[in-house]
């Protein structure tokens, strides 16, 4: 009979770095480079999720367990690698990972789409991976037991690169690996025990259950620090995902559902209600591109940070005043985004160029940015995380979404509104002037269809008026808050030269535009040269008038002199004669002096 | 003895190793258990290679330990895992397929 057999039964020393050192190592918490002091009592361990840190008020739990919950393919996965890969990335906090579902090859190989190079972090000692295989088929049991292995595994991954964090994804598959759910359950309960008293944040991932169950195995009766619950739905065979906080012991959190989002850079939680009617409000202004514009708008253009709607009918020129505000925001040398639910950045350019504005320029000098996407490729919360992530990363100093009204093709009035709430909370949050156009309909001039006038700060009209076989635009300022605008219409005129604003020919009764107005003021000029002539005229036949009256009183004196000198005339030659007889009678009576 | 000196002896038919953590009275009692299933079924036919998880910790991963203790079945193929203080001996029989092999 021979046998070899090993087991020491002799000293109990446990050597550092095994499981009998694992409460040694328990450091203080270390401050928190984004420890929120509204928050007290709990210390928060930054995720670097985007978005997520804000929703929690600086992130996880410290040193305590947090369950992440969801359905398949929810981001359970990756918000843990998140977790742990931006804990050691960031925060200078290695961590461990233990897969139960995925080789560590197979998850190093998923996540390196992300920027993740976990082969890498391993060799710095930043990261230990772990891939625990629990294969039901091979497993008999023959009494009791415990998880004591899965303990020292964890420990000496964890003492190994002296982890701050770990994730465990996902537990629940030991549930189907291994038998006796009561020794299961007991086990999962010291497990929460003991990595809360190791004092590593952790984060642990679960199935979504059925009904009212978080999780398919309960495990939420173990975690009682914070469950985070993914989710994913389907509306309009559009999916979103959603994150919610359902609880946070020792920490003020919102119990709304946030938009969630799998982009190249990982998860991206969009805070929602964080934000509010607090921002900071600029007086600073700036041009529209257009000087006439400027003009109307108190002389100066737009306020900084403010939201500006330019609606219209079809091709009236909304994506030209886009286009032209783009263009000046550039050439001062700020950053602009273009996001475009129409067309392509070629074709823009391209039709741009025609009216004299080269947006090429712009974006060969990094200063343009063109975000084209169709609405309905995704839902509305994805496009509003999608422009969160852009706005952060490309920081512009104004943006402009041509046209806004697409996205109904992709929710309610309701909910468009809901999500332009947020997006210009958040845009004004951070002083970029916003500039969105909007497709109107025919009859109504003045209501975009998706009600949302209150939440613009400026409101540019554009309308086409037919009239003599002529479509031609015209422009107005509705509102703007906080300047004197001008009350006038413009005729809105594109060529190739650009856009330009012209008066336009309000006649009595009607407004003229187009080749109609250059018409009327035609006949108008000609009209008044007519009337010109007629007066100058007139003028002359009355002076010619005046000079025949003035001969024919001439004429008159003449006569009235001649009749005047005759009469004394007459009158002398009258006196002489009654003095002549006078005397011949006197000489008679003298003569006959026989009376 | 080391297990070293367990490596260097004799390769035997049956290679069997049990993962413990710790002397506790679980291991003591699967160990006492096993070494008695194979004094009545395998005698001078077997190997037993103890490996105590808290001296080596990172032998855990290497056979995929989760449980313990564990039994672990290196020979003959295939691998087999047999999970508990092995006191219920006709399912470690069935575990480790003695009865078979014994049994024709």
């Amino acid at each position: 009979m021979e046998q070899s057999v090993y087991f020491d039964y002799g000293s109990r020393v446990t050597p550092p770095g095994t499981v009998g050192g694992r409460f040694k190592n328990r450091k203080e918490p270390m401050s928190l480079p984004r420890e929120s002091s509204s928050v007290k009592g709990i210390q928060k361990c930054p995720t670097g999720i985007r978005g997520l840190d804000e929703i929690t008020g600086g992130g996880l739990p410290k040193g305590r367990p947090t369950l992440v919950c969801g359905g398949a393919g929810s981001g359970k996965t990756l918000l843990a690698m998140e977790f742990i890969v931006r804990g050691a990335r960031q925060f200078g906090e290695p961590g461990v990972f233990f897969a139960f579902e995925e080789t560590t090859a197979d998850l190093a190989a998923n996540v390196a789409s992300l920027g993740f190079d976990l082969p890498a972090l391993v060799k710095q000692k930043k990261l230990a991976l772990d891939y625990v295989r629990i294969e039901r088929s091979e497993i008999e049991e023959t009494g009791e037991y415990d998880l004591e292995g899965l303990f020292v595994r964890l420990a000496s991954a964890i003492d190994g690169v002296a982890a701050k964090r770990v994730a465990l994804d996902s537990l629940e598959a030991l549930f189907a690996g291994l038998p006796n759910e009561a020794i299961l359950r007991a086990e999962l309960r010291r497990l929460f025990e003991w990595l809360k008293k190791r004092g590593v944040s952790a984060v642990i991932t679960a199935e979504q259950g059925r009904g009212s169950n978080l999780t398919r195995h309960g495990l939420e009766e173990y975690v009682s620090d914070c469950v985070i619950l993914l989710d994913q739905r389907v509306a309009n065979q559009i999916a979103t995902r959603r994150l919610r906080i359902i609880k946070y012991r020792g920490s003020a959190h919102s119990a709304n559902e946030y938009p969630t989002l799998i982009e190249r850079h990982g998860l991206s939680v969009l805070p929602i209600s964080s934000l509010g009617l607090s921002y900071p409000v600029s007086t600073r202004r700036v041009s529209t591109g257009i000087a006439r514009l400027d003009a109307m708008l108190g002389g100066k253009g737009f306020f900084k940070g403010s939201s500006i709607m330019v609606s219209g009918t079809a091709g009236c020129g909304k994506s030209s005043i886009a286009a032209s505000f783009a263009d000046s925001v550039c050439a001062r040398g700020e950053r602009f985004l273009y996001c475009s639910t129409e067309e392509s950045p070629e074709q823009l350019i391209r039709n741009m160029a025609s009216i004299g504005i080269d947006l090429g320029r712009h974006v060969r000098s990094g200063k343009l940015l063109f975000h084209t996407v169709r609405p309905t490729l995704y839902g509305l919360e994805t496009h509003l995380v999608k422009l969160h992530g852009m706005v952060e990363d490309f920081s512009p100093s104004a943006i402009v979404i041509d046209p806004v009204s697409n996205l109904e093709a992709i929710g309610t009035d309701q909910e468009i509104k809901a999500m332009l709430t947020r997006m210009i909370d958040f845009l004004k949050n951070r002083g970029v002037t916003t500039l969105f156009t909007a497709l109107t309909g025919n009859g109504s001039f003045e209501t975009t269809t998706v009600g949302i006038s209150s939440l613009m700060d400026t409101w540019i009209l554009l309308r086409m008026v037919e009239s003599a076989s002529e479509r031609n635009r015209l422009l107005y300022v509705l509102k703007s808050r906080g300047m004197g605008h001008s009350n006038q219409m413009r005729e809105f005129v594109l060529s190739d030269r650009g856009i330009g604003l012209v008066d336009v020919y309000a006649g009595p009764g009607a407004v003229y535009t187009g080749t109609e107005r250059i018409n009327q003021e035609a006949r108008d000029k000609a009209a008044g040269a007519a009337a010109r002539r007629n007066a100058e005229s007139r003028g002359r036949e009355l002076a010619q008038q005046g000079a025949v009256l003035r001969a024919q009183i001439a004429s008159l004196q003449a006569q009235l002199a001649a009749v005047v000198s005759r009469r004394d005339h007459e009158g002398a030659e009258e006196g002489a004669r009654l003095k002549a007889l006078n005397g011949d009678r006197a000489a008679l009576t003298r003569a006959r002096r026989a009376d | 003895m080391t297990p070293t000196d367990a490596r260097r002896t004799a390769a035997k038919e049956w290679e069997l190793r049990l993962y413990i953590a710790g002397k506790t009275p679980r291991a003591t009692r699967a160990f006492e258990n096993l070494r008695r299933i194979c004094e009545e079924h395998l005698a001078g036919r077997y190997r037993i290679e103890i490996i105590d998880l808290l001296k080596n910790p990172t032998l855990a991963r290497g056979d995929q330990i989760v449980a313990v203790p564990t039994l672990v079945r290196k020979l003959p193929q295939p691998l087999k895992k047999i999970i508990g203080d092995l006191s219920n001996t006709q399912r470690v029989l069935v575990g480790l397929d003695i009865r078979e092999r014994i049994a024709p």
